[in-house]
């Protein structure tokens, strides 16, 4: 660079509280959603789902649905042939993959909402119409409706593999054996669980598929999260090529995990398309969204733990187990690897041994949601370090704080999991600080002298407790960067929306990176399969690593190829010439500038690839009042406290957190979807699945810190969005418990919903009153 | 049948299913996609729309039932170049992730700060609890909320859109 030109300041996006690219469209109702799309000739599916929690199918009569006005089509397991399974994503051990899901119900159901029948009509109250018309035999089976019953393998719900367990997770640091248990001065063993809840994003699934018969191709649009897995997917599916399938992502309206991962109806309905040819949409309504898309959490843990009398941990070894639901869906046994892999968190435990099962019942099957396997290690963990640390009478922030990993330990290596030979290692950070920011946040030490204590008829407690968030995840993402013939820059992306910003977080990155305004950067492509050759997608709090320092890489070639451009036009160095405020300069005296649409066509290619995951961490604390007549919790204060590596937009990031938190909130406090023994789900509605609404948590306080970049990536990045939710359920059940001391009630399952913790209450001070 | 109301100030006659409701004949038949379908059970609030002033769910009313009404949408609280007050405040607190309740939350939150240009933090909670957001946490939601009113005032109430 020449020493005279003006250097223009670094980072003038990155790290700003930019205002969001995409809000201008979704607040003046300019959004597009795959429902509000409509094209011509376009006819509308509904699907006949099973109310039947386990059965065999004697029969399907779809003759007289067929028979009714506007009906083109009954698609039903006999008109596919041989149905297909849908791949595991994640994970796919050879075990776990004997209970892969049929894409539609083929000779049995094994929950209620599993599809039986594609319907394909004029519109999408004909083909809800028609269905009512489909006759379906089934001889119900005995329903396995719990993990206890599951395990007894007495009713199988696979009779050609055999038992209900496709298999056990297992992570291992050091040797977690008896005879380290037994030679330490203190143990602790407790039994916890985490109810069955779910993402539930706002808006409901839809696709709409399109055949082009001509070319033998396949458009879906309503593709999001992992386009490109489920290209490949589909594809084999429909024995089409891969560039014969197109996925196009449009507006999304929400995802946690669970939108976007291939489900049954992925192929259904392109299959339905190209069956008629003709376009076919289909949109998921509250009632079937609440069956049909991924369950999660739904654990029970078996938890262990030895320590010195001070506090100091020895060895954390615990038997878990998921209830993954009727079938292993496209990510159903990461939560289980999670918790395998993390259930010792951010702390120096030398010796862990953790089993985890997965356990298949009839109910609708898991896949992951925001913080997966973290969300429910984290509450089992934490609740039993309090109780530890009250038994030893150490300091709950000082067991914490003896505990936690130093930096001098950094990269520390988490338990391996030796099924899927997985190895990884906490990448670098200050544990101690997010600890001790947040304490100082949360005034710990002035309210620490409420704890406990009976005011104005309500009990006050307070807990605080750390995590870990794992980010980064590889393989790698690709971006493309395009000079447009008015100078702007086009930037094309394989990561996905889902409705977290990254239009706005990308354009800051490139226009730092390419060192323009960022208003030249005008468009954000972002996931469908036709922009980049192969991407991979938002998920795992992947996005900004990943596509982030793709950004850069694309954007260095781009520069290179502008300068060695402009060099040659002014006859001089590419050294010379420096990129300044959307032109190339050259070299003094003349300072010559070359507008930058002078260089329209030209186009980079960048990406970042890394095997190494990123580790965000931090801690939350919370102050709750507990009233003991009803069992309500009001949450007084709330501080979460977390180190990103690199915060590109802190308004978009303080967002995620928040959100997140009131997620867990949601978890920890409201949701649950609970089934009866006949395996019907009870709560599926919004009337009876309670999500936390605007006047549930008030207060809120986030605090985001960048004080330790990851050396895996020169953005430093760490990856966000999920730790915001990963150590609410621990924190705030600690907090309970410590508001409820005096009455000895200690939390050991989730939701801490008010009916649950009265009754809580009561049977602590039944015992209270017989001793 | 035929239904006859105006949207957003124009007067539009549409042939209907009895059985049609107001959401989806603004969305599929007036092709007003603004207004978003989350539950259809009256819980999400993200099909809010305005009907003679009032905020109300419209995957609960029918389309006939809007025979004579002036139904104004997220599109009609919207300029055709920039933000409103109330848009820009949203935009400013970062109210909204997704988007998907966003035009339930702006209808609702118009509804509100025209009747009750000075109401407060509990109230607008109050008043938001109505509708789900899945993405926000709903903390900067009503900040926005607070921070329009001054607009909604200035205007003599009624008009800050
Ligand atoms: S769609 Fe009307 S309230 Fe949910
Ligand atoms: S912004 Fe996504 S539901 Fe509110």
């Amino acid at each position: 660079m020449s020493t005279t030109a003006p250097k223009r300041a670094s980072n003038l996006f990155v790290g700003s509280p930019i205002e969001r690219l995409e809000d201008l469209r979704f607040l003046t109702g300019r959004g597009q959603y795959v429902d509000d799309l409509a094209v011509e000739n376009m006819l509308h599916a509904a699907i006949l789902r099973s109310s039947v929690a386990h059965g065999r199918i004697l029969s399907i009569d779809s003759s007289a649905a067929r028979a009714r006005r506007g009906v083109h089509a009954v698609i039903t397991a006999a008109d596919i042939g041989t149905v297909p399974t849908i791949p595991l994503r994640h994970d796919p051990t050879p075990a776990i993959r004997r209970f892969e899901q049929p894409v539609i119900a083929d000779g049995k159901v094994r929950y209620v909402g599993e599809p039986i029948a594609v319907v394909i009509a004029e519109s999408a109250a004909l083909a809800e119409d028609a269905l009512e018309a489909i006759a379906v035999d089934i001889e119900a089976l005995r329903v396995v409706a719990d993990r206890e019953f599951a395990r007894k393998d007495d009713i199988i719900l696979f009779e050609t593999v055999g038992t209900n367990v496709p298999d056990t997770i297992t992570a291992v640091r050091g040797k977690a054996d008896d005879a380290a248990f037994n030679s330490a001065p203190y143990r602790r063993r407790e039994h916890f669980s985490v109810q069955r809840h779910a993402a539930v994003p706002m808006e409901p699934r839809g696709l709409l598929a399109e055949w082009d018969d001509a070319n033998a191709r396949i458009t879906v649009r309503g593709a999001c999260k992992v386009p490109f897995t489920n290209r490949r997917a589909l594809a084999q599916m429909m024995n089409l090529p891969e560039a014969s399938v197109r996925m196009v992502e449009y507006d999304v309206g929400g995802g946690f995990g669970a939108r976007g991962e291939f489900y049954p109806e992925d192929f259904l309905i392109p299959f339905a398309a190209r069956l008629l040819g003709r376009p076919v949409k289909w949109t998921e309504d509250r009632r079937e969204n609440l069956t049909a898309l991924n369950h999660a959490r739904d654990m029970e843990c078996d938890l262990e733990i030895a320590c010195a009398r001070d506090g100091a941990l020895i060895a954390l070894r615990a038997h878990a187990c998921t209830d993954i639901g009727a079938y292993v869906r496209t990510n159903g046994a990461t939560a289980a690897r999670n918790i395998a892999q993390v259930l010792a968190g951010p702390y120096r435990i030398p010796h862990v041994r953790v089993d985890v099962s997965l356990v298949i019942t009839n109910k609708t099957p898991v896949g992951t949601y925001r913080g997966p396997g973290r969300f429910e290690s984290d509450f089992c963990r934490e609740r039993l370090f309090d109780m530890a640390a009250a038994d030893l009478g150490v300091d709950r922030v000082e067991f914490r704080r003896r505990n936690l990993i130093r930096e001098a330990d950094m990269p520390y290596p988490l338990p391996k999991v030796q099924v899927l030979d997985i190895e990884s290692e906490c990448d670098s950070g200050d544990y101690q600080i997010t600890l001790d920011r947040c304490l100082a946040e949360f005034k710990w030490a002035e309210r620490a002298k409420l704890n406990g204590k009976l005011i104005d008829g309500r009990h006050h407690g307070i807990a605080v407790g750390c995590y870990l968030e794992g980010g980064g995840t590889g393989p790698r993402e690709n971006v493309r960067l395009a000079v447009e013939a008015d100078g702007s820059i086009s930037l094309f992306v394989g990561s996905s929306s889902v409705g977290q910003g990254v239009e706005t977080v990308f354009a800051q990155i490139a226009a730092d990176a390419l060192e323009v305004p960022m208003e030249r950067i005008n468009r954000v492509l972002h996931g469908s399969t036709d922009y980049v050759a192969q991407g991979f997608g938002s998920f795992s709090s992947r996005s900004i690593v990943m596509g982030g320092n793709a950004i850069g890489d694309a954007a260095q070639k781009l520069r290179t190829l502008i300068r060695e451009a402009a060099a040659k036009r002014l006859q001089c160095q590419a050294s010379d010439i420096v990129i300044d405020r959307g032109m190339a300069v050259g070299p003094a005296p003349a300072r010559a500038a070359i507008a930058l649409k002078e260089f329209a066509g030209l186009c980079a290619d960048g990406t970042f690839a890394s095997a190494k995951r990123t580790y965000s961490y931090g801690a939350h604390a919370a102050y709750v009042a507990v009233d003991a007549k009803t069992g309500h919790v009001e949450l007084i204060d709330y501080v979460a406290v977390e180190d990103v590596g690199r915060i590109v937009n802190p308004l978009t990031l303080h967002g995620q957190c928040i959100g997140a938190v009131v997620q867990g909130l949601g978890g920890a406090f409201l949701e649950h979807f609970i089934y009866d023994e006949n395996g019907q789900l009870l709560t599926g509605s919004f009337a009876d699945y309670l999500m936390p609404t605007a006047s549930d948590f008030p207060q809120i306080r986030a605090v985001a810190l960048e004080d330790k970049p990851s050396p895996l990536n020169p953005m430093g990045a760490k990856g966000a969005g999920e730790g915001g939710i990963i150590p609410v359920g621990g924190v705030v059940a600690n907090a309970v418990a410590a508001a409820l001391g005096s009455l000895g009630v200690e939390p050991r399952d989730l939701p801490l919903s008010p009916p649950r913790l009265w009754q809580m209450i009561q049977a602590a001070r039944a015992t209270c009153a017989a001793r | 049948m035929p239904v006859k109301f105006e949207v957003n100030g124009k007067r539009v006659e549409v042939e209907v299913e009895p059985r049609l409701t107001l959401a989806d004949c603004l969305r599929h038949k007036l092709r007003l996609t603004g207004t978003h379908v989350g539950c259809e059970h009256g819980v999400c609030g993200a099909c809010t729309v305005l009907v003679d002033g009032a905020a109300v769910r419209s995957c609960l009313m029918l389309a006939v039932q809007a025979e004579g009404a002036k139904v104004v949408t997220v599109e009609g609280l919207s300029r055709d170049e920039g933000l409103t007050p109330l848009q820009a405040s949203f935009r400013k607190h970062h109210a909204l992730q997704c988007g998907f309740c966003t035009p339930g939350m702006i209808t609702t939150a118009h509804a509100l700060l025209s009747e009750e240009p000075n109401c407060d933090a509990d109230r607008v909670r109050e008043v938001l609890s109505g509708n789900l957001c899945r993405c926000t946490g709903y903390i900067s939601i009503v900040e926005a909320v607070l921070d329009a009113r001054t607009a909604y005032r200035r205007r003599g109430g009624g008009n800050g859109a």
